[in-house]
């Protein structure tokens, strides 16, 4: 009972910290490559209290809430978007043994379930709000969001092969180096469609702010506004440390195992930046251009690596 | 890794409902912090600052119901490559003769669509 209670208080610590450690990480790095400073005053050193001042701003703010809105919907369309992530996190192992919140057999199963929520979030906000803007955006999303599902599972499926357990822990112990080679496109497929499904630039026409202004996010403010860029950044962490479970090794590398867990850490924050950095330095694609992608790449590109996995694994 | 399934799920819904108590108790925080002073004006619907034009639930050109349809196809056949997954290697070359003629069906499904231009967006 202890143990359980240990690993809650973990995951949700780790659910409270890692996405305010990637926001404010995002600050410091997006204004560097751009050449510029970022948050410089809150906390004295370099803004590193910003978010915690962002945090307390927000949660003084009104509670604005449209009146053509579809009240229940809207109010409750945050913690959708939310709480899945919380959830993902529980099957994140960080190292062999104990150190998961849960080990479920079917935790990989479980997890693309978990994320595939996002898109019930996105249309619920969307429609709710009951603006043209947030609508086109909502759609927008949808469509997006079910479209990168595919490459996302297939991708996936293809670890499960090559490892022959959904089990995450199963997966990191059935790894090994070459995995590195000849899984690198089912790893391309499920970070990009990954982006694509927390809707991270490239991919983020679904909130185009130059052209629906903030899409489905148009109509809201103070605290729930928040909790759905936090639903954001928490989607980083789950998408960069789901891809460092199944892709790179989690936990496995140079040095004693006890340590293991500082792989994991360091390989998801690795990942993490990269999701900054695409920001930064990546142009908006258009949503044709997205679904295209989708379709004529990541899909048959996914199809032939579970080919190729099923070749390797079983032949 | 020899936790009961029972107990497996039972962590789950402890932290599902830790979750949204976490949105309740931060909902709560925001209703004793924040102020209300409602209007006429904060309540209407946001055009970039203009008056709305027009019903707010406006009607939009649905190109993307193909993309739907496609989705669906493939994501009810995608479901069944889990437990194939777990139990291929007990069978050898017969779970993977199965996989090909799975994956061959799903290649020329996507390239009869593609050939017939519903990818094509108009």
């Amino acid at each position: 009972m202890l143990e359980i209670a240990v690993k809650l208080v973990g995951v949700m610590a780790a659910f409270l910290v890692l996405p305010l450690l990637v926001g404010q990480t995002e600050h410091k790095l997006m204004a560097h490559m751009q050449g510029r400073l970022g948050p410089m005053h809150a906390g004295r050193f370099h803004g590193w209290a910003q978010l915690i001042a962002d945090g307390v701003k927000f949660a003084q703010k009104e509670d604005l809430v449209p009146d053509a809105a579809d009240k229940p919907v809207f109010k409750l369309a945050p913690a959708v978007a939310l709480v899945p992530y919380l959830l993902v996190l529980l099957f994140i192992p960080l190292g062999p043994g104990d150190l998961v919140g849960s080990s479920l057999e079917m935790g990989l199963f479980v997890v693309l379930a978990l994320v595939g929520i996002g898109v019930l979030a996105v249309l619920m906000a969307g429609w709710a709000s009951a603006n043209k803007y947030t609508l086109v955006g909502a759609l927008r999303g949808a469509a997006q969001l079910m479209a990168y599902e595919l490459p996302l599972v297939l991708a996936a499926a293809s670890v499960a092969v090559a490892a022959g357990t959904l089990n995450l822990q199963g997966i990191v112990e059935a790894w090994n180096p070459w995995w590195l080679l000849w899984q690198a496109p089912a790893a391309f497929v499920f970070f990009t469609a990954g982006l694509a499904e927390i809707r991270r630039p490239p991919f983020d026409a679904p909130v185009a702010d130059s052209e629906l202004v903030f899409g489905y996010l148009t109509e809201y403010a103070g605290l729930r506004f928040a909790l759905l860029l936090l639903a954001e950044y928490a989607g980083i962490v789950v998408i960069a440390a789901l891809t460092a479970v199944l892709f790179l090794g989690g936990w496995q590398g140079p040095g004693p195992e006890s340590l293991g867990w500082m792989w994991t850490l360091l390989k998801t924050g690795a990942l993490a930046l990269v999701v900054i950095w695409l920001r930064v330095a990546w142009p908006r694609l258009r949503v044709d251009q997205i679904q295209a992608l989708c379709w004529k790449g990541l899909v048959p590109l996914a199809l032939a690596q579970l080919v190729l996995t099923t070749v390797i694994a079983l032949g | 890794m020899d936790s009961s399934l029972l107990g497996d799920y039972a962590v789950f819904g402890v932290l599902l409902l830790a979750g949204f108590a976490f949105v309740t108790a931060a909902l709560t925080a925001n209703r004793l912090l924040r102020p209300s002073a409602p209007s006429k004006v904060k309540g209407m619907t946001y055009e970039c600052g203009v008056d709305p034009v027009g019903g707010d639930w406006a009607q939009v050109q649905i190109r993307y119901y193909v993309y739907a349809f496609l989705f669906v196809l493939f994501a009810v056949e995608a479901v069944f490559l889990f437990p194939w997954a777990v139990v291929a290697a007990g069978f050898g070359f017969a779970a993977a003769a199965e996989m090909g003629v799975f994956v061959g069906v799903l290649a020329l499904g996507l390239a009869y669509a593609w050939r017939k231009g519903v990818l094509k967006w108009q």
